[in-house]
């Protein structure tokens, strides 16, 4: 099997700015669409501010109720105007349901009760904090038509642009200047040339020289240094192949499971222990097990339309990617099946077996920041190695990095002792010990 | 010179017509070769489509190909939990409390498990009883990984499935039509299986449970049921015993189920001038007999006498007409003596499997009052009745037995008379094997019911009166396995599991009140009647003051002879409920669990005993004494490569058995042992028979210290059957010489031809008076002199002449070194007390375990490539003692006869004093090693340890060379996934043992103890994590940690206050070869033996 590596250089940034490009006027346009609808919107629903209402929709109701499916309760997308239509209910009932459906389904009601039937009778949370306003607030919210599936291409920001066809187009003016200055050089050489021989000028010829490289030859010594830098320069080069052979910085293997970094701590700044827990005890930092997933993706399905759109950059697309979860974990929406499948990761950060390496030991004692040594994650779109992990790159910083005594009762002598020893009053892991063969290969 | 001689070259010249020898004078071969079949004609060679060269450029670019592939790494796959039980952090251990019982080996243990595998057994240390691991339990956890286990339920040799097994063995149990039903297990002291036996026997009515040891004591529970009413056998806490006198028993082995050697170590270890004494009569050299301070070869007819001899001088009643030589008399009198200066401190055991014997030992540790005798505690862990198994047999062959349900036994191959078994064993309707293995017996048998290990089951056992332990699994079954219980709850219709089984009889019967969750964590549960009268207290401090305790407790047992309602789950609770009775035949509570009725009325007691001990010492020729060796028990855990591959501690041999000679023995049958030139020890071969029948051939090791005129041989080896893989099938079977369940066989043998191969590690057997290597003295001059007296220091600093002026070699000006400064951090020190030390090796397999060390085979072993990280080094004596080799070597005049004289000391004594000495690396601080490696490949670490890293190493093995210990090793061969090598790192199931925190050493690389450094570097993460400082006692080694005899100290010498550092400085403290100057980490304590000066 082969290592699908990708170089940093073609990264996504550059193929996007020429996507960014190509869409420029026709985001114009959907922005404007966007502005305009909501702003129409904004004037239908005219008490509530679906602002606000969003964010008390996704405090509150996002665990049980989506917009546009249903979940554990139903769909909420234009309950209001639904409700009004369909059963005659005006907001008053909503509002009593809101803050106890229990109590309106006790006294009868039988809209109220038809809904708690063909939900399995369960009871809606009551939200009796929630006040008419924010009631009308997150009503309002659910009564914002769909968005249209956003334009196919790239985020809504302001788009970085111009750089790239204007340095293309100068490069190319600066090319053809000097083509034509050649040229003209040429043509005025050869000009003068006619001139002279047509006014029968000799044109003073210099002397056959022996060539270039038959001097070359002829001199011994400049071969000889010649053979000296040629073959020290083609060591270099064999010396750095070498040392590049096993080391798999910039390994970005395809996952089983497009999974966004970027998206997971970048966007929604998942503390990495969280998912990663093991690191602050173990020697792995271990890949989460599916259910640590679960914790979340149980009630997120689906991301949202902005996001939906950024992995097209990407050529993917989160939904399907978030279902290949379910697959693995054998949840049907609303239950767990039983019918598992592992999930096969590829393994990036691989240390030989005979290096020991103990994530707690510079996570929880050292305090590291996983960025140290991982790179900037919570950019990553998807995970690949930042660092080399060659023992130089570990050796290098234990002797850059001051070991964390601070509170740390274990340190409290040695430390004091140490610095007494090396005259310093911070201690690098160096000084430590942290150089010893046996610390790490045993 | 001319010469008309004429050579021949084969019988055929002879012949003058042969047309051969014509052809022959003429070409070098009869035939021509035929060379056209492989060249073939021209045409089809040439029109070949590859040609020579096209052959080298595919040779060149496989080549290529295949070089420029390695530069590719490989595609690892990381497979995370769907859903991660809480307990499992990926990288951290877990420990698991639970027992190991094969019904041989019975101990508590702690399981180490990581990511859900097992993969190391421990010592449980908060068990009272049997927490301490042996060999063969730490090796255990390697038979859960076994490849040739049964997977799952066989019919003859076809697989079949539970559901088929039960609803035919059912139906047949059903149409037995009143036959007999028949348990034959091994030694189950389970409450909760009792009673599911005893439910199935009022289910199905005609139920006969037999309990069969392969290895019996069958004499010791006779004797202690007809005194004490209870089937079992009497405890002994040798931790209170100041006189011990042991007429064949190696108490320090597997003597009356073994687990006695911590209690022994306690005393031996010299404090305030006082130590236990110890005179072993003995005729095998035993670990016991090394460990005596006096030991006493003689036959087994003669310990026979002895013993009778003994009780005579004791009790001071007649034991009839003893007649002993001279100098035995004189030494059973002088042990009688001490024995009753001792008095109480006094303990007599024998292991003479002889009724009368057993129950004379019992009147006397009775008449002593013997402290260390516990008979109020009955031990349960071994419960065989000969009688019971022999009537068996003979049922079975007049076809009365129906069915045959056998649970962890193996009878055609440990029963002497086999081939009678397996006659019944055809007679039988059903019979019925619960095992792990395709052994010899559950091959002949209608099913093999597919038992999981001991690790993966359920269980509960009483050890020990009053002192219950639990097995719980510590892995989900690995294969389609059912355990007996299982089985048995299914036959008889018991709803629910069996652990909901152990949890009712337990909470009906055993834990008075007390949470079952809490037992089955702690993995042991001593009712309360149980915890003041025994326990082997292993530190010395706390034996002192619970002595006082127990006295009266003690004392009071001794007024009446038996406290017999200490049986399962009654517990004393009001004192003055106990009941005393003075003679046996009043004692109800016959604890008769498996039902084996003995006939008590006919075992003799007190002088009647001893007198027809007397009168039954009768031995002709040669007599034999089989035992156990402690690597391979009974046999069973013979496809362990780990114990094939353990040297005995006596003999140091490996993957054998073998006959053990005297000298003079050997001289007079001409038999002999002679080293090869690769250093191999060989021997001859001797046919032994017993009683004129088949004679078998066995291999001969000539043993010092063996009694004149007997012979001893292992039990446990000549394994056959699929059970075992072929390497593992080695020496020869002792069982049928076990006749009649006797282990001391009348034999004649003779030299047979040919010679064996042994695989045995240590070629010098003798120290030839260097006294440096292991410093001895006894307990009179370390009591009197000072270690350093000038005169008679026994532990002296050794001298080296500076400028011709002696100057001790711990000063700094003969040392060609710098001392680095360590007094800051940890710094590693590892003292072994080989006063505690009694060479169980059970630190030889717990660093097999933990540090991956792999298994050589047993070619490689004779040829001195073993890779044991640790050594027990084991020294005879050329004179009688020690001393007097010192004094011998010190007494060469360096003037003619010396030569002679150097090589009588390299010849072990008749009896020589023995001695043990772990040897691992000694993580010398001034280490000879570190300097010669090209590539600092071996470097010191600041706290002490001498690091090893294996990736930057090149095998050139200057290190090697240059360590004066001799304890590196160097990785001749790939020892995992090679088929050269097919042990257990050859298969995926069995590298499921393997240690994930030490690297597995490739071909190439040398190795050596690296002071569990993986260990010492996570005690030091915990502290580090939880902000504290790290506690004394918890650095340790897996060696430290697995000797139970304290032999072992681990520490860190910075703590002032460790119990190391005060070890350090103990006046018994030397290093190994200190004149040599390495200043090593590791420390011994001077032997010191309970002798007078004479």
């Amino acid at each position: 099997m082969k290592k699908s590596y990708q170089s940093l250089e073609d990264n996504p940034i550059n193929n996007m700015k020429q996507v960014i490009y190509c869409g420029l006027t026709s985001k114009i346009y959907s922005l404007c669409i966007v502005l305009l609808l909501t702003f129409s919107t904004s004037l239908t629903a005219q008490e509530g501010d679906p602002a606000n209402g969003k964010s008390l929709y996704n405090s509150n109701c996002a665990a049980c109720h989506k917009l546009d499916s249903d979940m554990t309760g139903p769909a909420l997308r234009n309950v209001e105007a639904r409700l009004a239509d369909e059963e005659g209910l005006d907001r008053t009932w909503l509002t009593d349901w809101i803050h106890n459906s229990s109590a309106v389904i006790k006294s009868g009601d039988a809209y109220g009760n038809k809904i708690f039937a063909e939900w399995n009778n369960t009871a809606m949370t009551p939200f009796p904090q929630l006040s008419d306003q924010d009631i009308s607030d997150i009503l309002a919210y659910t009564a914002q038509p769909k968005a249209e599936p956003v334009v196919a291409d790239g985020p809504t920001g302001v788009p970085v642009q111009e750089g790239g066809v204007s340095n293309d187009l100068i490069l190319g003016a600066l090319a053809l200047l000097f083509a034509l200055l050649a040229m003209a050089l040429i043509l005025v050489n050869k000009t003068l040339n006619r001139f002279a021989d047509a006014k029968g000028i000799e044109v003073p010829s210099k002397d056959k020289r022996t060539p270039l490289w038959k001097a070359f030859v002829q001199n011994q010594f400049l071969v000889l240094v010649t053979a000296i830098v040629f073959l020290l320069a083609s060591g270099y080069f064999v010396y750095g192949y070498f040392m590049q052979v096993g080391v798999d910085q910039g390994y970005e293997p395809v996952q089983p499971i497009h999974y966004s970094h970027r998206i997971h701590a970048g966007d929604n700044g998942i503390d990495c222990k969280y998912c990663h827990s093991s690191a602050r005890v173990s020697k792995t930092s271990g890949i989460p097990s599916l259910n640590v997933c679960m914790n979340c993706h149980k009630s997120i399905s689906e991301v949202s339309p902005e996001t939906l759109a950024e992995g097209d950059e990407y050529g993917v697309d989160y939904n399907a990617e978030i279902q290949k979860l379910y697959d693995a974990v054998g949840w049907d929406g609303t239950g767990y099946t039983g019918d598992q499948k592992p999930v096969k990761w590829i393994r990036i950060h691989n240390l030989p077996d005979f290096a020991y390496f103990n994530h707690s030991q510079h996570v929880e004692v050292g305090g590291i920041e996983c960025q140290t040594c991982h790179g900037p994650v919570e950019e990553m779109e998807i995970m690949y190695q930042h660092s080399s992990l060659t023992m130089g790159w570990c050796i290098n910083c234990h002797r850059e990095t001051n070991v964390k005594v601070k509170d740390n009762e274990y340190y409290t002598k040695i430390h004091e002792e140490l610095s007494k020893k090396y005259g310093v009053e911070q201690l690098t892991v160096a000084q430590m010990g942290g150089l010893e063969c046996g610390k790490c290969h045993y | 010179m001319s010469s008309n001689k004429k050579y021949w070259k084969s019988v055929e010249e002879l012949n003058e017509n042969s047309s051969i020898v014509e052809a022959l004078q003429q070409n070098e071969f009869v035939e021509a070769i035929p060379t056209d079949e492989f060249l073939g004609d021209k045409e089809t060679l040439e029109s070949s489509s590859t040609s020579r060269r096209d052959f080298l450029k595919y040779v060149g670019f496989s080549t290529a190909a295949a070089s420029l592939a390695a530069c590719e790494g490989p595609v690892i796959k990381s497979i995370p939990y769907i859903n991660q039980p809480t307990e499992i952090i990926p990288g951290v251990a877990n420990y698991y409390a639970t027992t190991i019982a094969d019904g041989y080996d019975f101990a508590s243990v702690l399981v180490k498990t990581r990511e859900g595998r097992p993969i190391k057994i421990e010592n449980n240390t908060d068990a009272g009883t049997n927490g301490v691991a042996n060999a063969r339990v730490n090796a255990s956890v390697l038979g859960l990984y076994d490849n040739l286990r049964v997977k799952s339920p066989m019919k003859g040799d076809s697989k079949i499935s539970w559901d088929t097994f039960m609803s035919e063995t059912t139906s047949k149990l059903n149409s037995l039509n009143g036959k007999q039903i028949v348990f034959l297990t091994q030694s189950m002291p389970s409450p909760s299986t009792d009673k599911l036996i005893a439910t199935f026997k009022s289910n199905f009515g005609n139920v006969n449970h037999v309990t069969y040891d392969a290895v019996s004591e069958s004499a010791t529970l006779d004797a202690y049921q007809a005194k004490y009413g209870t089937r079992g056998m009497a405890n002994y806490d040798f931790s209170k015993a100041k006189t011990i006198v042991s007429i064949g028993a190696d108490f320090l082995g597997d003597w009356q189920g073994g687990g006695f050697d911590s209690g022994y170590s306690v005393n031996r270890i010299p404090q305030n001038g006082m130590m236990s004494r110890h005179i072993q009569f003995e005729s095998n050299m035993s670990l016991s007999g090394a460990n005596a301070d006096k030991r006493v070869p003689l036959t087994p007819s003669q310990q026979k006498l002895a013993l009778a001899k003994l009780y005579s001088e004791i009790t001071g009643n007649s034991a009839g007409g003893v007649k002993l030589p001279e100098g035995l008399d004189a030494a059973i009198k002088a042990a009688a003596v001490e024995l009753k200066k001792a008095g109480s401190n006094g303990v007599v055991v024998t292991g003479i499997q002889d009724v009368n014997a057993q129950s004379a030992v019992l009147d006397i540790n009775t008449s002593l009052r013997s402290k260390a005798f516990d008979p109020g505690t009955t031990i349960k862990t071994r419960l065989g009745s000969d009688k019971a198994v022999t009537q068996l047999v003979a049922d079975m062959k007049a076809g009365r037995v129906g069915a045959i349900i056998m649970n962890g036994v193996n009878p055609m191959y440990t029963l002497p008379n086999a081939s009678d078994f397996k006659e019944g064993l055809a007679k039988t309707e059903l019979s019925v094997a619960f095992s792990m293995k395709q052994d010899e017996t559950s091959t002949n048998c209608h099913y093999i019911a597919a038992t999981p290990h001991n690790l993966e089951s359920w269980g509960d056992f009483e050890f020990k009166s009053g002192h219950y332990s639990m097995m719980q699994p510590t892995i989900r079954p690995l294969f389609d396995t059912k355990q007996f219980q299982d089985v048995l709850m299914a036959w008889t219709d018991t709803t629910g599991t069996y652990r909901d089984y152990i949890k009712s009889v337990w909470t009906q019967n055993v834990l008075n009140g007390s949470s079952f969750n809490q037992a089955v964590q702690d993995g042991v549960f001593i009712t309360g009647s149980a915890q003041g009268g025994s326990g082997l207290n292993r530190s010395s401090t706390t034996v002192a003051s619970s002595t006082n305790k127990l006295n009266d407790k003690k004392d009071r047992t001794f007024l009446g002879g038996v406290i017999h309602d200490v049986a399962v789950g009654v517990g004393i609770k009001d004192e003055d409920k106990e009941e005393y009775t003075t003679t046996t035949s009043s004692s109800t509570t016959i604890n008769n669990a498996t039902g084996n009725n003995t006939d008590v009325a006919s075992v003799l007691t007190g002088s009647a005993a001893a007198r027809a001990l007397a009168q039954t010492a009768s031995g002709t020729g040669m007599e034999l004494s089989l035992y156990t060796k402690t690597g391979m028990g009974d046999g069973q855990q013979a496809n362990n490569p780990w114990l094939q591959e353990f040297p005995d501690p006596i003999t140091r041999t490996t993957w054998d058995n073998y006959l053990t000679v005297s000298k003079a023995d050997a001289d007079r049958l001409e038999l002999e042992n002679w080293n090869e030139a690769n250093g191999g020890l060989n021997g001859s071969y001797a046919k032994v028979s017993v009683n004129g029948a088949e004679a078998i051939t066995v291999p001969v090791i000539i043993q010092p210290g063996q009694a004149k005129g007997s012979v001893g041989l292992s039990f446990g080896f000549g394994r056959t059957s699929k059970a075992l893989k072929e390497e593992m099938k080695t020496g020869v079977n002792a069982y049928p010489l076990y006749q009649n369940f006797k282990d001391v066989q009348n034999v004649s043998i003779e030299k047979a031809v040919g010679s064996h191969e042994f695989a045995c590690v240590q070629l010098h057997n003798t120290l030839m008076g260097r006294g440096d290597i292991i410093k001895e003295t006894n307990l009179e001059v370390f009591n009197t002199y000072k270690y350093n007296d000038h005169k008679h220091g026994w532990n002296k600093t050794p001298q080296v002449s500076l400028n011709h002026i002696e100057t001790p070699v711990t000063s700094p000006d003969v040392d060609l070194w710098d001392e680095f400064d360590r007094s800051v951090g940890h710094h590693f020190n590892l003292s072994i007390d080989l006063n505690a030390c009694t060479g169980c090796g059970a630190c030889v397999i717990a660093c097999h375990a933990e540090n991956n060390v792999p298994v050589v085979g047993k070619s490689e072993m004779r040829r001195s490539r073993d890779m044991h990280w640790l050594r027990i080094d084991r020294y005879y004596s050329s004179e009688d003692s020690f001393e007097s080799d010192l004094e011998k070597k010190e007494n060469i005049s360096g003037l003619g006869s010396s030569l002679s004289e150097f090589g009588e000391l390299e010849n072990p004594a008749d009896n020589p004093q023995v001695v043990f000495q772990p040897v691992m690396c000694q993580h010398c601080n001034h280490a000879p090693c570190e300097t010669v490696c090209p590539v600092a490949a071996t470097a010191h670490g600041r706290q002490g340890q001498n690091h090893m890293a294996y990736n930057r190493c090149v095998g050139t093995r200057y290190c090697a060379n240059n360590c004066p210990y001799k304890v590196r090793r160097f990785n001749w061969f790939l020892y995992n996934k090679n088929d050269e090598f097919d042990y257990y790192m050859n298969d995926d199931l069995g590298r499921m043992v393997l240690n994930p925190d030490v690297t597995v050493r490739s071909r190439g690389v040398m190795e050596k103890c690296s002071m569990c450094i993986q260990k010492t570097q996570k005690t030091i993460l915990d502290a580090k994590r939880e902000g504290r400082l790290v506690k004394d006692g918890e650095f340790q080694t897996a060696c430290s940690a697995a000797c139970g005899n304290g032999a072992m100290v681990f520490g860190d010498i910075n703590d002032k206050d460790s119990k190391i550092t005060a070890l350090k400085e103990d006046d018994r403290m030397y290093h190994l070869l200190e004149y040599v100057g390495t200043k090593p980490n590791v420390i011994y304590q001077t032997k010191v033996r309970n002798t007078s000066k004479a």
